[in-house]
């Protein structure tokens, strides 16, 4: 297992390099940089624009510029913003990370904390009531776009009943302790809800699914034979064979997870990663577009690791050696 | 011996699946008593109801669609079974009736041990600590033949090979001591030579725990090698009853003479083998009369009337056939 994870870990070098490559070049294949807009200006005459560009290495050709980016990132240097003069690409980052963070293992606990238990108990009242409500929720919530199910939200709960803020991350200055947990919490609750919809719904039905097709297993027919309670034979041995595809796929879900919070933190006008980088692009900032896009790359990697890595541990048939 | 003190008695048992307005009568009226000490298999084709029956007697019918219909009765030592509440159910099966199933590749949970799985009955039923159960999960892998049983308790079922899995579903199905194991074609998945030592094991179990086996299966190789009696089935009825040694000297039923007639023989050499023409009707379009009648070669006028009663036409010898009428 130990030598199989760090062959994975060595594995993740020449991948990274490659997708920064991509990154890079389709970043760069969008026209215009970051001076483009600047442009309007009539009073700064077009040199001056010139000379900033060629400060900032902008007239060089692609390979020099993604060279010296490479270099500087592989001494841990990520530069400075182009479009906040004066600011680190670090700094930038480190101010907005925690909010993403925050927002996106929200709306992983809220997925499941909804998901499993309605997919449990709409498969064992399959074709009931609420095994039917439960489906026709989970096929709205995976046809309902990000940014819709969030307009909507914010229309209902924050403009209609007034029950949860609409934007940002806290309102009042001065709060602390557990006042201020609790008002970060109620920002959290609409863009959570909005970024978990979508990963709800599928988990529930993947839930039902995986619970109906473990029910048919030959094992549950002696789990029952051999006498053992309903609850046994649910929680213990049908579950833990349902739970093995759905592990599986949360360690793919942060990939969804931060994806996802790109357009719902420009929804909800949240300051995490989400808005920063939609703000990158716009400006054709590239150190912050490519450094976003390392740490977005670096957890999907990660997290299809730990995938791997769960599955071993929830399934014995499988061993990596 | 205590044979001929009645352990398992049905009467009557009406096993039907209703799907799609349609009725598939998969049991429909079996009598059979089994008694202590006895080996006693049922033969049939796929789709004669044989293993609807022994999920019958243990009331794992997945209901809808399935449904044991009320005049049906299944008595375990003069005990109803049929009306006894799902939890007092719970308490017989494992503990009083112990099964065993055609696949043991897939018969065993993938995700736990097999020492779990033998110590979850013993916990369940015989109220044992867990490590007490443990302890005794090793010794019942002993009695079934494994040599390094307290390794294996901490296997899983993939590290086991089929015929070793069967073992440790007889174990589990022997552990709480039962009056009754209803082995539902334990040995089909098996290669020939382990099916001869899980028939001869699961023999030895039965006289050491004292208790009854009710086999069901297709083979009737493994039913001349272990049964004492013997049911055969077709389209969800018994046609015939007898010792074992009488079905295969003088078997009555035109079915049961097509089955035998059917199995090579060594000695002569044909070019074709005998097979019984057709095929088993489905369970929800049964033919009028005797089920076998459109697949038999003495029918006769009455044959399509009306189906034949099971009767008894030698000593402890059965038979449903007009052809014994005197």
């Amino acid at each position: 297992m130990q030598k199989y994870i760090i062959r994975r870990i060595l594995q993740f070098i020449p991948m990274l390099f490659l997708i920064t490559v991509v990154v890079f070049g389709l970043a760069k294949a969008a026209p215009g940089d970051v001076l483009t807009g600047e442009m309007l200006d009539p009073n700064i005459p077009p040199e001056v624009y010139e000379i900033r560009r060629e400060a900032l290495g902008l007239n060089d050709p692609i390979y020099v510029q993604y060279w010296t980016w490479l270099a500087s990132v592989s001494k841990a240097d990520f530069g400075m913003s182009m479009q906040y003069s004066g600011r680190t690409v670090i700094e930038l980052i480190q101010a907005r990370i925690m909010n993403t963070l925050y927002l996106s293992l929200f709306a992983l606990a809220i997925t499941l904390a909804i998901s499993i238990p309605i997919g449990i108990y709409s498969a064992t009242k399959k074709y009931s009531l609420f095994d039917y409500g439960a489906t026709t929720f989970a096929f709205l919530g995976l046809a309902t776009p990000n940014f819709f199910a969030g307009l909507l939200a914010i229309y209902v709960f924050a403009f209609w009943l007034g029950w949860f803020p609409a934007q940002g991350t806290t309102t009042a200055i001065g709060l602390s302790g557990f006042e201020l947990f609790l008002d970060k919490l109620r920002h959290l609750v609409l863009p959570g809800f909005t970024l978990g919809l979508a990963s709800t719904a599928a988990y529930m039905r993947y839930m039902r699914t995986e619970i109906l097709e473990v029910k048919g297993s030959d094992f549950i027919r002696t789990a029952r034979a051999k006498g053992l309670s309903n609850q046994s034979v649910l929680y213990k041995h049908t579950l833990r064979n349902s739970l093995i595809p759905i592990i599986t796929l949360l360690g793919l879900e942060f990939g969804t997870l931060l994806s996802g919070a790109i357009i719902t933190e420009r929804v909800f006008n949240y300051p995490g990663l989400g808005t920063l980088f939609i703000n990158s692009i716009t400006n054709r900032d590239y150190p912050v577009i490519m450094a976003i896009n390392l740490i977005l790359a670096i957890t999907i990697l990660i997290g299809n690791l730990l995938a791997d890595i769960f599955y071993a541990v929830v399934d014995p048939r499988i061993r990596y050696d | 011996m205590k044979i001929n003190k009645e352990l398992l008695k049905v009467k009557g048992l009406k096993t039907h699946f209703f799907m799609d307005g349609k009725i598939a009568k998969a049991v429909d009226g079996v009598d059979f008593t089994l008694n202590k000490g006895e080996t006693l298999a049922i033969v049939g084709e796929s789709g004669s109801g044989k293993s609807i029956t022994s999920l019958s007697i243990m009331r794992l019918i997945p209901s809808p669609p399935g449904k044991i219909l009320d005049n049906s009765s299944i008595k375990l030592e003069n005990r109803e079974l049929l009306t006894l509440s799902e939890k007092d159910m719970r308490k017989v099966r494992g503990n009083e009736i112990g099964m065993i199933f055609q696949e043991p590749m897939t018969s065993l949970n993938p995700v736990f041990t097999i020492g779990n799985q033998i110590a979850e009955t013993l916990i369940k039923h015989k109220k044992m600590k867990k490590k007490q159960a443990n302890q005794r999960a090793v010794e019942l892998l002993k009695v079934v033949g494994f040599a390094r049983a307290e390794e294996i308790v901490h296997e899983y079922p993939h590290q086991l090979s089929g015929g070793m899995r069967q073992r440790a579903m007889i174990a589990i199905a022997m552990s709480c001591d039962p009056k009754l194991l209803i082995a539902d074609e334990p040995t089909t998945a098996l290669d020939v030579t382990i099916q001869s030592q899980i028939l001869d094991l699961m023999i030895e179990m039965k006289e050491k725990f004292d208790s009854s086996i009710l086999l069901i299966t297709h083979d009737l190789g493994v039913v001349a090698e272990v049964a004492d009696r013997v049911l055969v089935m077709y389209g969800g009825q018994i046609v015939e009853e007898a010792q074992v040694r009488d079905l295969f000297t003088k078997p009555m039923h035109p079915y049961t003479r097509g089955l035998l007639d059917s199995i090579p023989n060594l000695d002569t050499d044909v070019k074709r083998l005998k097979s019984i023409r057709g095929t088993v009707p489905p369970a929800h379009r049964f033919p009028e009369g005797c089920r076998f009648a459109p697949r038999c070669d003495h029918v006769m006028d009455q044959c399509t009337a009306a189906n034949p009663e099971l009767l008894q036409r030698e000593e402890s010898h059965k038979v449903r056939c007009y052809l014994y009428e005197s």
